[in-house]
């Protein structure tokens, strides 16, 4: 047995699409949240381009955890990225749409002096937080649902859904979940970079933000007790070539609970999300600001990998035939592809993290009005 | 079965989305590296000009690079929303430089480009230097790992088809990395992003000239963009990607096409310099040759015939033929995946089954075509000859433009280090545009001229989309075209507004330096 065999290999990549999910909450997410507070924070011009100017040089390299993250599921569980991609059809070019406001927004708002052309900018940036930070969640909620779509024999798709049959109580629910994770996030990061009194109020909005976040997601767990989760039923290989077409599968009640019954370390997600939100909450009001963001960035880390691992090993399962769903075992790039793009991961994810950590360090510091005034790049 | 109208919106909204994220890339490349060179300049001698030279082409670059960076996403996203199948049967191979773009390039470049713009006065200046540099070198990458992914389009190597996955699966990554025609994309289309951007720095700096403005400002920049441009223009023209046209099959069918011609020739082929393609007759009229020059360029040798679009379509029914009997035996592989006979026949067929594929479009069986349905399928392996011939003596003369404009530009410049007659600050100014019209007619030729593959005789393009609705790709169609209208719109206003304003008003902490004139 081969350390590296295609079995690990499959569970390793599993593994890091979370690690790049999770990357991707924690360092665009705080930026996404900041641009959902954006037009709450601030009640002036100088105050609004405080919180600009705190994501202003930092968002977009935030945001290619987004665009890793696509390429990753790309590159090794290329089914995954078609048929989420196109059966989320709308839904995905309307959070396109969305994030091609923040380059713009961030850039151009400043660039002229109008209010009206300020005040429009505000409002499409916090769009561009807002509209993402709400898809994505509905996204998981439909992941956790089943999604209507089966295959022909080459493989070749076939969805049933609709851009509104995506809107179903479960996923918005989950979609609030996001947005308040989001929000909750975004103000620990306010609390840190901006000057008063926006970092203040982002405070205050931040511990509704956590609260709401630790209620949501309890609300969601009860939840799961009633959706239908999948199983696979009987033996599955998991070393073959990916072919979803192969398998047998169920919808139970409740089956999204079982993993925790087996394994029940893997309770420690649901409950660092709570406990982690629950601390973000207390540091943001005490104003111990690392603290608040350390625990806000747990708490994602635990309400992702919690959705993660209910459904292990399902990624997508299929609704209108349980037996297309996508699984960890049959919905991966092949064995050699996995190998190149784990080599690539472990040469330069350090270095990514290497520079990004010098960029921030570079970049330490409050953000107030005469830092803004005495760069003419500010935003 | 296969919605023509699906089809047709699906690639009609890739190519006005890539064409127009493709507004903003070449310039993208140019400038950053142009920015490093007179930020070099500026650590090497001290000299504030340089540093508000820098700073200036800065905020330019970043207006257009929000742009760049919002549009790259939706090229990003659209592989999946709108080329499903596409994204399933050759993700194995086409996602890896992808991903590894993001990780290595991408990553760099954004990250990164925040210092570019905040760092100026926390960094020490060569720390600095070491940021713009790393922009410009990771935009670079960028496009190094996209054209590895796109020359894999164009001569698909080191992958194999896999019945089990139903997929193209990576056998070699070593292969796909050195890809000859992927690397001759790179270096032909970085040297056109460089001619770009010193065609636009050349040409706001002639305005500025025309205005008795910030002229040293304006020499200066003018002296880095005509040589930087001299040397580009010469690398995109002698470093064409034709040379790599003649890897593959499909390849030569697109050099067939721009030359128009339809008979093989006896090697060393000529050049059609000028003249009118007639698809329906199969002939070119009023063609001006020019003996040799294509075998040469094509082949890089002078007894190596370039096949013509008759006999390369004859060759295409044969490899239609091969296909039949590779699909027939995998619909049997996909329903008994023990047939040892039917495996056999696959494996000896595999290389032919795109050219099955293409009989979806007459007969789903594939294998009951008759043999008019495979004489017109072999046809349909024939790009857009006119467009094609056109869009690329177009390209090539703007291109030989820029050779002669550089070269007097260079001269010029460098000789007396004056800026040179008005007439040629009007020439700078006017030819702004054509850097852009270059870059989308190669974009065509390249994209065009690959049809009717997305990947060369893998896949054909009408297979390749998702299974969406005609109505939610005209949604999606119409609100591309308003919202990019808008941006477009928004772009324009800024950079114009910012070159007008000129470097005094933005460039505060220099105003009092030698850059006023």
């Amino acid at each position: 047995m081969n350390f590296f065999d295609y079995e690990n290999m499959r569970v390793i990549w599993w593994l890091l699409l979370g690690v790049l999910l999770i990357g991707f909450a924690i360092m665009d997410g705080f930026d996404l949240g900041t641009a959902i507070l954006h037009p709450f924070v601030g009640r002036n011009d100088r105050e609004r381009r405080i919180t600009l100017n705190t994501v202003g040089p930092v968002w977009e390299g935030n945001q290619v955890w987004l665009i890793l993250g696509a390429g990753a599921i790309f590159a090794a569980w290329p089914v995954i990225y078609a048929v989420a991609f196109s059966g989320f059809y709308l839904a995905m070019i309307v959070v396109l749409f969305a994030l091609i406001l923040r380059p713009v927004g961030f850039k151009y708002r400043s660039k002229m002096p109008g209010t009206t052309w300020r005040a429009t900018w505000d409002w499409l940036l916090f769009v561009g937080g807002f509209v993402p930070a709400l898809i994505f969640g509905v996204a998981v909620g439909n992941a956790l649902l089943g999604v209507p779509f089966r295959f022909d024999d080459t493989l070749r798709m076939d969805y049933q859904g609709t851009f509104f049959g995506l809107l179903r109580p479960f996923p918005l629910l989950c979609g609030l979940v996001s947005v308040a994770m989001l929000t909750m996030h975004g103000a620990t990061w306010l609390g840190i970079k901006a000057a008063e009194p926006v970092a203040g109020r982002a405070r205050r909005i931040g511990v509704c933000a956590a609260l709401a976040t630790i209620l949501l997601f309890v609300v969601g767990g009860f939840w799961v007790f009633r959706i239908p989760g999948y199983q696979i039923v009987g033996q599955y290989a998991h070393d073959l070539d990916s072919n979803p077409l192969g398998k047998h599968v169920a919808m139970v009640p409740g089956a999204w609970l079982t993993n925790y019954a087996d394994q029940p370390w893997m309770l420690l997600a649901p409950v660092l999300g709570i406990a982690g939100a629950a601390l973000a909450a207390s540091g943001l009001a005490r104003k111990w600001n690392g603290v608040a963001f350390i625990a806000s960035a747990l708490a994602l880390v635990g309400v992702i990998s919690t959705a993660g691992l209910s459904m292990f090993p399902f990624l997508l399962p299929s609704s209108l035939d349980p037996g297309s769903s996508l699984t960890v075992w049959d919905a991966s790039s092949s064995h050699l592809t996995l190998i190149i793009m784990l080599i690539a991961v472990v040469v330069f994810l350090p270095i990514v993290l290497a520079y990004t950590g010098f960029v921030y360090r570079v970049l330490r510091g409050r953000v107030t009005t005469e830092t803004v005034n005495a760069d003419h790049s500010s935003y | 079965m296969y919605s023509d109208q699906l089809v047709e919106l699906s690639r009609l909204q890739f190519a006005l989305t890539a064409m127009y994220h493709f507004l903003f890339v070449p310039l993208t490349l140019g400038l950053s590296i142009l920015l490093a060179i007179m930020e070099s300049v500026y650590v090497m001698t001290g000299r504030a000009i340089w540093r508000a030279m820098t700073r200036y082409w800065g905020i330019l670059f970043g207006i257009n690079f929000a742009l760049g960076v919002a549009t790259g996403l939706t090229m990003e996203f659209q592989f999946g929303t709108n080329w499903a199948y596409y994204s399933q049967y050759v993700g194995d191979i086409f996602g890896v430089p992808l991903a590894i773009e993001g990780l290595m390039a991408f990553f760099l470049e954004a990250t990164l480009v925040g210092l570019f713009f905040f760092g100026w006065d926390r960094l020490s200046k060569v720390g600095h230097l070491a940021v713009t540099w790393a922009v410009g070198i990771a935009t670079n990458l960028s496009a190094l790992w996209i054209l590895i992914a796109n020359g894999w389009m164009q001569n698909p190597v080191g992958a194999a088809f896999n019945p089990n996955s139903m997929r193209m699966e990576l056998t070699s990554f070593r292969d796909v990395f050195f890809n000859p025609v992927a690397q001759a994309k790179f270096v032909h289309t970085v040297s056109a992003g460089y001619v770009t951007g010193a065609v636009f720095v050349m040409a706001i700096s002639a305005y500025f000239l025309l205005r008795g403005r910030n002229v040293e400002f304006a020499k200066r920049s003018m002296a880095v963009a005509a040589s930087f441009g001299l040397a580009a223009s010469l690398s995109v023209v002698v470093l064409g990607d034709e040379s790599g046209y003649t890897a593959s099959e499909n390849q030569k069918m697109k050099v067939a096409a721009i030359e128009a011609m339809w008979q093989t020739e006896p090697a060393p082929a000529s050049f059609t310099a000028f003249g009118f393609p007639d698809v329906k007759n199969r002939e070119t009229h009023m063609a001006v040759r020019v003996p040799w020059l294509l075998g040469l360029i094509a082949t890089r040798s002078y007894d190596t015939p370039v096949p013509g679009i008759e006999n390369l379509v004859v060759a295409n029914q044969d490899r239609i033929r091969s296909g039949m009997l590779a699909y027939g035996a995998l619909v049997t592989v996909r329903h008994d995946p023990d047939n040892k006979v039917a495996r056999a026949t696959l494996a000896a067929h595999a290389k032919d089954l795109g050219y099955g594929l293409l009989l979806k479009r007459y007969t789903a069986r594939v294998t009951d075509a008759t043999p008019a349905q495979i004489v017109q399928a072999s046809w349909n392996t024939v790009p857009n000859v006119a467009a094609l011939f056109w869009a690329f003596r177009f390209m090539v003369a703007i291109g030989l433009l820029f050779i002669v404009y550089f070269t007097y530009s260079f001269f010029s410049v460098s000789q007396h280090l004056v800026a040179g007659p008005k007439w040629f600050l009007y020439v700078s100014l006017g030819i702004l545009p054509l850097p852009w019209i270059s870059s989308e007619l190669g974009w065509f030729v390249a994209e065009n001229g690959r049809q009717p593959w997305t990947i060369d005789g893998v896949l054909p393009t009408f297979l390749s989309t998702s299974s969406i609705s005609v109505g939610d790709v005209w949604i999606s169609l119409i609100g591309f075209i308003l919202f990019y209208t808008t941006l477009a719109v928004v772009e324009m206003y800024l950079m114009v507004k910012y070159i007008r304003l000129g470097p005094d008003e933005h460039v505060a902490p220099t105003r009092q330096l030698e850059s006023v004139s």
